[in-house]
């Protein structure tokens, strides 16, 4: 018998068969940078996902818990990959409060089911995260991935009111409620957010819900340079103007939503114009609210000396909207060899998005630049191929990006790289004052080092 | 407290900066609450590297920390349960930067919170989370305690604004987490240290949210016959899915109270008011404001007025924050309870608060935050009378334990502290306890900072935490 196989029958005495999964082609599913799990299991109750958190102690086996798999690639792979606890059996839906708009929800509850059943009592979660049609409501939380709504409703942390996990000693854990305002006992829940599985395994979530808004509106303005997209964006800041969305891309960017956009609406690729820098926003509310944001905005555009700008129709509105939020996800194969930044610069400044620019062009790579809401950049860095010196241009530049933002006083991430290129670079960047404090934080939640080692900031 | 102590504190900080006298210290032994902890010794440190000198001082000698801004606390939080250092902040209280362009603020710990809307006013911005202590309540306190106020229904509580901490652990180190930014890699160390109620570290600086104003603002004063009427509005409000800024409710009895002592123009012989303000984009605004007065006249308002200026807003608002001392009037000291529940079941809690009040012979009265499910009841009581004391005790224990009975929670915006330390089982398990005492030890292993606060003492709640307050009956009189 081999290892794998004898992993999975002592875990099948645990959990019984129907929950264990060992074959070869399914364990090929949950495989993160070519490492490959023992076994998959697929606990149906939070008690289950105890019991194998607690084999696991016994065993020290290495647990990765995930959910669609959509992002299951973010971070450095595990330096110990033996179980992939796989959520998705644990999808009930606790609670639904429409009259108090609080819900409770099972980890592996896809984000498409439990849209469509808030949808019912004009209701939704604004978690529009990239892999939307597939993702859990778990791992878009876990996975700590920017929702395009964030302008408007803000990150998880500001609607998540409480969560059920499994800590690293095996044992049932809550923290929040299910009301919307409270500060009983330490907020454990929030360290759950973007935490990559490394603390817990979550196995509910508790949410305020948000009325879905009576109707959207979109505008596109471009810009022939940098400035004059960041002039617009600045005017459209200080207005004051109620925006769900609003993200810049560079020219580079532009062609590169244009190739996605082609295969949903043509006819609007056409208005694209792919070397300006274009701005697109999206607003909703009411009957009232959205025809004014949108005039207001073809004002800011044309006082911006805007080369071209409009209100977008709902069908082009959507198409751009569902491809932007999907950007982390077909950005990552738009090329042979593709290094994808996240970047939080404390502000934003045309200065400091030319700087990446160049260091994409100093590289011979292809750079592109997407300015997300809430100053968050996604800067992608192109290689034509897979070959060592890709690698090498990549790394360099990557070199200099951690370093660009270090000197700006914020914060890079690589969100995807090719998984050589991660064997030679760390995605969380430099070291950090803070790891100390997230050490123990780690250390408090998983004394035995069984979450998804080695795969977080700083090797947690 | 040792001699050689005060010696070090002294020659640390200088003479000036350090109180020991009985007589000075009384003044720091009591907060907003209903508890009493005397400290041994006070100190005003200057400098996070002042701090952190203190807090090594008091791991040498062995003795607990306890930080404290202006002492509007109301559960007990900036009390020095275990004696020892209390560190009052107040001459913390700097505005270190102002980044207006990208709407941060980065203030020291004794910054009182109006203080930093007042700093940036002039830029069409303001730090959005108001408790009603918001003239005297210090920003560091706010952080402690995750603090609300009336307009965190649609902006969030303290948590939601605070991007960047400096921290003094009870070693004395010094850790910076969160960014600028706000949107920092890693775990969200300034989600879980906001609201820890000084129990995992000492907080030196803050950097802070400055929120844009709105264009437009409506207030909205609903005057109700009867207070089910006025629950019930509050709760088809929230249903029909309108987020109003802010939404306060005040009882009868409370509103004359107040109206007495500030003549905000609440009727007097109503039986409840809602407070709602809605603000946003003037369309929004102009539709939100029609659909609350919709609800309102739909659940029997007797009337509904908008607040034509500035001035009537402000008197209005005037009204609501000093509720607290307009009581004060009324009776030698009363007792403000914080309590959260579902949204949906305002009636019958209040129901059940009027039950529970003549039970024990009180009349409770009702000022909250309502569109939040955010409860403060207030027992006005005599603490000379050490039955009813006693007996508001009891009530409020006995509405707490309703609010977790609804679905709710202990604590909205006051924290536990060493109030409702006893009552947290009703809410966790051992292994709720296990974690958070692991992520408590981790930062503080000795217990040292902030002792007796959060953790129950005893596992039967209730009764020791009775005894315990009778003997620290407030001076409040």
């Amino acid at each position: 018998m081999t290892a794998t196989a004898n992993l999975a029958t002592r875990l099948e005495s645990v959990l019984g068969a129907h929950r264990v999964v060992a074959s070869e082609a399914e364990l090929c599913e949950y495989a993160i940078d070519s490492l490959l799990p023992g076994a998959i299991v697929r606990p149906a109750t939070a008690q289950e996902a105890a019991e194998i958190v607690r084999f696991a102690i016994t065993e020290k086996l290495a647990i990765v818990a995930s959910g669609s798999r959509s992002k299951l690639h973010l971070g450095m792979p595990p330096a110990r990959y033996d179980l992939a606890l796989d959520t998705t059996a644990m999808h009930d839906l606790a609670h639904f409060d429409p009259a108090d708009l609080t819900l409770s929800v099972g980890a592996g509850m896809p984000l498409r089911q439990l849209s469509k059943v808030l949808a019912e009592k004009g209701q939704f979660l604004p978690l529009a995260v990239p892999c939307y049609e597939t993702s859990t409501v778990a791992g878009a939380l876990a996975s700590g991935i920017d929702s395009t709504l964030r302008k408007q409703y803000g990150t998880a942390r500001d609607f998540l009111i409480g969560a059920e996990f499994v800590d690293g000693k095996g044992a049932l854990c809550k923290s929040g409620g299910r009301v919307v305002k409270n500060v009983t006992g330490y907020d454990l829940h929030k360290l759950l957010i973007g935490s990559l599985g490394t603390l817990a395994v979550i196995t509910r979530l508790n949410f305020r819900t948000f009325t879905l808004p009576q109707t959207h509106g979109g505008h596109l303005a471009c810009f022939s340079n940098l400035e004059g997209a960041s002039a617009y964006r600045d005017a459209i800041e200080k207005s004051g103007l109620a925006l769900a969305n609003l993200e810049t891309l560079s020219p580079e960017m532009v062609a590169l939503t244009a190739t996605v956009l082609r295969e949903t609406n043509a006819e609007f690729v056409g208005r694209l114009d792919p070397t300006q820098w274009c701005v697109y926003a999206s607003f909703e509310g009411n009957e009232a609210v959205v025809p004014r944001i949108a005039r207001d905005l073809q004002k800011l555009a044309n006082e911006a000396a805007a080369a071209d700008s409009e209100i977008l129709d709902a069908a082009s509105d959507a198409h751009l909207g569902g491809v932007l939020r999907e950007a982390f996800d077909w950005l990552r194969w738009t090329s042979p060899s593709v290094a994808l930044f996240r970047i939080a610069l404390p502000q934003s400044n045309p200065g400091d998005l030319a700087d990446l620019l160049c260091v994409a062009q100093e590289s011979a790579l292809r750079g592109a630049l997407l300015v997300r809401a809430a100053a968050i950049i996604y800067f992608v860095m192109l290689a034509e191929n897979e070959d060592e010196s890709a690698l090498r241009a990549l790394e360099n530049a990557a070199a200099r990006v951690f370093s660009l933002a270090a000197a700006g006083q914020g914060y890079a991430t690589i969100l995807h790289a090719p998984s050589k290129l991660k064997s030679r670079v760390c995605v969380w960047g430099p070291k950090r004052a803070d790891l100390g404090m997230m050490q123990r934080v780690k250390h408090s939640f998983d004394p035995h080092n069984i979450f998804a080692p080695g795969r977080f900031v700083g090797g947690i | 407290m040792a001699a050689s102590l005060l010696r070090e504190l002294n020659s640390l900080i200088g003479s000036s900066n350090v109180l020991h006298k009985i007589e000075d210290l009384v003044l720091y032994e009591y907060d907003g609450s209903v508890e009493k902890a005397r400290p041994d010794v006070v100190v005003f440190p200057h400098t996070t590297e002042e701090v952190s000198r203190i807090v090594k001082l008091a791991a040498k000698y062995n003795v607990p920390v306890v930080g404290r801004g202006s002492g509007t606390g109301l559960s007990g939080g900036a009390l020095a349960r275990g004696g020892g250092i209390m560190i009052v902040f107040a001459r913390m209280n700097r505005i270190l930067e102002l980044d207006l362009e990208n709407a941060r603020a980065v203030v020291q710990p004794g910054v009182v919170n109006l203080d930093i809307t007042r700093a940036v006013e002039h830029a069409g911005l303001y730090f959005a989370p108001d408790p009603s202590s918001q003239k005297s309540c210090t920003i560091g306190g706010n952080v402690a305690e995750n603090a609300g106020g009336p307009h965190t229904l649609a902006y969030g509580v303290t948590v939601n604004h605070v991007t960047a901490l400096e921290l003094v652990l009870p070693d004395g180190e010094i850790v910076r987490v969160g960014s600028k930014h706000g949107d920092t890699p890693g775990y969200d160390l300034c989600g879980l240290f906001v609201g820890s109620e000084g129990t995992l570290a000492l907080v030196t600086e803050i950097t802070v949210k400055l929120t844009r104003k709105a264009e437009a603002v409506k207030t909205l004063l609903a005057i109700f016959d009867t207070v089910d009427d006025a629950s019930n509005t509050v709760a088809e409000i929230t249903a029909r899915g309108i987020t109003p800024a802010a939404c306060e409710m005040v009882d009868g009895w409370t509103l004359r109270a107040i109206e007495d002592y500030i003549h905000a123009g609440f009727p007097r012989d109503s039986a409840a008011i809602l407070l709602i303000e809605v603000e946003g984009l003037r369309e929004a605004v102009a539709a939100q404001a029609t659909a609350v007065e919709d609800v309102c006249r739909t659940h029997h308002a007797r009337e509904v007025r908008i607040a034509k200026d500035d001035a009537e807003r402000d008197l209005l608002w005037k009204g609501r924050k000093n509720a607290f001392g307009a009581l004060g009037r009324l009776a030698p000291s009363n007792y403000v309870l914080d309590g959260v529940i579902p949204r949906s079941k305002l009636p019958q809690a209040l129901q059940q608060i009027s039950l529970i009040g003549k039970k024990y012979g009180f009349s409770i009265g009702n000022i909250f935050h309502a569109g939040d499910g955010n409860l403060h009841p207030i027992v006005l009581y005599d603490p000379r009378d050490p039955r009813q004391f006693e007996n508001a005790i009891a009530a409020s224990r006995e509405i707490i334990r309703y609010c977790v009975e609804l679905g709710g929670a202990l604590t909205g915006e006051h924290g536990v502290g060493m109030e409702k330390n006893e009552l947290m089982p009703l809410l966790f398990s051992d292994a709720d306890f296990d974690l958070m005492r692991r992520v408590h030890d981790a930062c503080n292993p000795d217990s040292s900072l902030n002792p007796g606060k959060i953790f129950p003492l005893s596992k039967g709640c209730g009764e020791i935490r009775a005894r315990k307050m009778a003997e620290a009956l407030p001076a409040k009189v």
